[in-house]
């Protein structure tokens, strides 16, 4: 049963990593902004009009 | 005579505005004006015409066409330049610009794909919440300026400014408090799945490595919580107490540190699992609720200062030469020009040109004033017409407006706050609950002091008011998301409760009951010819003066005939000939040269065809539609009107407001904030009604300012909430919501009482559970929330909001 033990600290871990990388996504101002980017997605790329700007640029 | 003229009703591609009788056509689409057209053309030759495709006429109207190509030249200076810019390096410049009339897919589309405009423009990036758009532009190709007169044609028009401080702050404390919730619950979720053991039958028989494991980890998670989450809850309770005021932070952050030092010992003690799920899940929902209120309006400021209405540099003649200065450095004696649109920034004398000034922001009143050379000019109108030169005679901070607005802040400051409901609750609800808490302890001590300690500390921990301090958080915030969606923008959750103490309202006049636009006209006379109609309506057309947009716009649609000879007379009327006879537009004393005395109460355009004096046109006052009902709705409460207006619409004001309401006309700005502090003296909560600048200093004295504005994000002053004039109609409706929202408020308290009184029956007898604390206190604290939002949900919907 003791390995129980060792299972939590490795969940613990992998729950951990999930968390740094929520707190390094409001950081970096992915929170700032929660309409333009749902409305972005939507916009095509068409090739004769100019490249698009690149979305996954958020940081202000 | 054949008119060639054909009747379109349509709407503008690019605005959606009614073309009105004279549509622009262009490409065979029909635009309002050449304004409009000329963002078409703009984007279709640089094929950026799917802006209209994403979304039915995206496009912004601008009403006033600012031609003068120096409106940006200011940015050329490199003070003011390296001010603006968020980064420059190299040639590479970023500037982040905030622009109001970012509204739709379009915008975000359209502005994204600047590159397309100007090849200068590496990269620009929208933010739609704050309605900020950050641009990246190399400055050998194009300059700030030039990027900013860009915006300008395609009618995007930023708001240039210095007070970004403000927002950055808002965005920090924002990210901050989402961290928070992300810890808070990261560590609720891993501590229940570690208390699992103890919510089921059974669980006490699990190895003693095991509970000392889980224990010791649950300690950990715990760490974060204690430290870094509830950091808000001990600083505001802190800083209350030192005010010696009990806020409901205090019994919160009693209950917090009681949590966690019992829970502490329990685990170090090998005595149980404590009530560490407990602390973290009561975080959790407690920083959920602050974050809820505190989303409110990112993009509409509601405590601008002066500064932001100004343009941050003007231009100041030196020597027969311009050259730009920043406002703040402007001296006493400097002679400045001001340019058709640009807004006089000090108080000043003119020296040279006709001034034809709209005091429209700081009066509510459309009609512009003439002032001619010598005359003494407030700061605060806008020009219209050619350029004119003005002497300084008093620095920006010391004109009389502004003036006005710095000293009242300090006496803002000063001021007692309103006790909050839930100061009074949590004042009462902490001593009662130590008082609880310590006889049970005394009575305990007698028997067991292990076991009183404990019931001392049990009875800390369910009083913990978390349910309590939801309440207002999500009650309120819903009621501030109502408000929001009709056209009502509510600075914060006080102001609700605020709303509901009222019981004086102060109105202005101009511009808050009567519509600043638009005015009743009339014809006084022998009636015209449709002939003569025509010929009056070609002449007034070439004006873009208020009154005779008016004047056009009444008369029946007809052919335009051409006018010769036409002339505008700054302050006095127009001329012109048409078809052989000379028609005249204008004052009394432009048409028949004598200056009658009571011509100053109604605004009148007189008319004259071949030098004979043929009548007038009567302006009135419109007021705005649902006027009646909005003081019928608020008989309960003691009116008040303040206008810097004569008493002649004194008649037609009688006939909305009851006898015992109280009108005072000829009032200054001064007099309008002195009246609001008697009333203040005299115990009354004021509401203050306004739109101007001239209602400045009263809309920040009376308990409630509420601005009036046909546009939210244009400028407006500092107040408490900004109603759009739309909804003027509804005020009364909105102060009924308030006090309904109220009673939800007390329901609420209501429930969470109910849990209290649970959790301590059972505290008080030592029977506290860590698996009774965390059915209990998630509980009450969903079932308040959840009964708030249903109530003030279905509040809206029976008040058809």
């Amino acid at each position: 049963m003791s390995v129980i033990v060792v299972l939590i600290g490795f969940s613990i871990i992998v729950a951990a990593g999930f968390l740094v990388a929520f707190l390094w996504a409001v950081r970096s101002g992915q929170y700032d902004d929660d309409v333009s980017p749902s409305v972005r997605i939507l916009f095509d790329n068409e090739d004769e009009k100019p490249k698009q700007t690149n979305t996954n640029q958020t940081k202000v | 005579m054949q008119p060639n003229y054909i009747v379109i009703m349509a709407e503008c591609i690019h605005c959606g505005q009614d073309c009105g009788k004279n549509p622009v056509i262009w490409d065979e689409k029909p635009f309002c004006c050449n304004g409009c057209s000329m963002v078409y053309q703009i984007l279709s030759e640089k094929k950026l015409d799917r802006y209209y495709d994403m979304m039915p006429t995206p496009g912004i109207r601008l009403d006033q066409e600012n031609t003068s190509g120096t409106r940006y030249a200011y940015l050329d200076n490199d003070e003011i330049r390296l001010k603006l810019l968020d980064f420059s390096d190299g040639g590479i410049s970023r500037v982040n610009l905030f622009i109001p009339a970012i509204h739709c897919s379009s915008c975000i589309w359209l502005l994204e794909n600047m590159n397309t405009l100007h090849h200068g423009i590496m990269h620009s990036h929208v933010n739609f919440v704050r309605k900020e758009v950050s641009i990246t532009f190399r400055e050998s190709d194009i300059s700030l300026r030039q990027l900013i007169e860009l915006l300008h044609t395609i009618h995007y028009i930023p708001d240039i400014s210095y007070n970004k401080e403000k927002k950055d702050d808002h965005q920090k404390a924002n990210r901050r408090m989402i961290m928070k919730i992300g810890v808070a619950g990261f560590a609720f979720g891993n501590i229940m799945l570690l208390s699992f053991p103890d919510y089921l039958p059974g669980g006490e028989a699990i190895d003693e490595l095991m509970a000392g494991t889980f224990g010791i980890v649950s300690f950990i998670l715990a760490l974060p919580v204690i430290t870094f989450c509830s950091s808000d809850f001990f600083l505001s309770a802190f800083k209350s107490l030192r005010k010696k005021i009990i806020n409901i932070d205090l019994p919160l952050s009693i209950g917090i540190i009681s949590l966690f030092l019992e829970s502490s010992y329990e685990i170090f003690s090998g005595s149980g699992t404590g009530y560490m799920d407990s602390l973290a899940g009561l975080l959790f929902f407690m920083l959920i609720g602050r974050w809820y209120q505190s989303r409110t309006y990112q993009s509409l400021s509601f405590d601008r200062d002066y500064r932001s209405y100004f343009p941050i540099a003007v231009t100041r003649l030196l020597d027969g030469k311009e050259d730009f200065v920043q406002l703040k450095d402007l001296k006493t004696g400097d002679l400045i020009l001001v340019r058709n649109g640009e807004l006089i920034p000090v108080d000043s004398i003119l020296t040279d040109g006709e001034g034809n000034i709209d005091y429209s922001f700081v009066t509510g009143e459309s009609i512009p004033v003439a002032k001619k050379a010598g005359d003494f000019v407030f700061a605060g109108g806008k020009q219209s017409g050619a350029a004119i030169k003005l002497r300084v005679e008093k620095e920006v901070a010391q004109s009389y407006l502004t003036q006005l607005w710095n000293e009242d802040k300090l006496g803002e400051e000063a001021g007692i706050q309103m006790q909050s409901i839930i100061t009074k609750v949590s004042h009462y609800f902490t001593i009662v609950i130590l008082a609880i808490a310590f006889s049970a302890g005394v009575y305990w001590s007698f028997s067991d002091f292990g076991k009183a300690v404990y019931v001392f500390a049990s009875i800390l921990i369910v009083a913990c008011p978390c349910a309590l301090s939801l309440t207002i958080p999500f009650t309120f915030g819903n009621v501030m998301r109502v408000f929001g969606r009709n056209g009502f923008y509510i600075k914060n959750t006080e102001v609700i409760e605020k709303l509901t103490h009222a019981d004086t309202i102060v109105f202005d006049k101009t511009g808050t009951l009567t519509h600043s636009k638009s005015m009743n006209i009339g014809w006084e006379g022998a009636s015209l010819s449709a002939d003569e109609e025509q010929l009056l309506r070609s002449v007034a057309r070439n004006s873009t003066h208020p009154l005779s947009v008016m004047v056009s716009e009444w008369l029946p649609v007809s052919a335009l005939l051409s006018v010769d000879n036409y002339k505008e007379i700054s302050g006095l009327g127009i001329t012109g000939f048409v078809d052989g006879h000379r028609v005249m537009l204008g004052s009394r004393r432009f048409i028949a040269g004598n200056d009658a005395s009571d011509e100053s109460k109604i605004s009148s355009v007189y008319v004259s065809i071949d030098n004979k004096l043929r009548g007038f046109f009567k302006m009135e006052n419109h007021y705005r539609d649902g006027l009646s009902e909005v003081i019928a709705g608020m008989k309960h409460m003691q009116l008040h009107l303040l206008t810097g207006d004569n008493d002649s619409e004194e008649a037609n004001l009688r006939a909305y407001f009851s006898p015992d309401t109280q009108l005072h006309f000829n009032q200054t700005p001064v007099d309008k904030l002195e009246y609001i502090n008697e009333l203040k003296k005299k115990g009354r909560n004021v509401i203050m009604i306004g739109d101007g600048l001239n209602d400045a200093g009263a809309l920040l004295k009376a308990d409630i300012g509420i601005t009036i504005a046909d546009d939210i994000y244009h400028f407006s002053p500092a107040c408490d909430a900004i109603l759009s004039s739309s909804k003027f109609g509804r005020l009364q409706d909105y102060l009924k919501f308030s006090k309904s929202a109220m009673k939800i408020v007390y329901a609420s308290y209501l429930i969470s009482f109910l849990y209290n009184t649970v959790g301590l029956t059972f505290a008080i007898q030592g029977l506290l559970s860590p698996v009774f604390a965390a059915i209990l206190m998630p509980l009450s604290s969903i079932s308040v929330v959840t009964f708030a939002s249903l109530s003030v949900s279905m509040l809206s919907k029976a008040r058809k909001f």
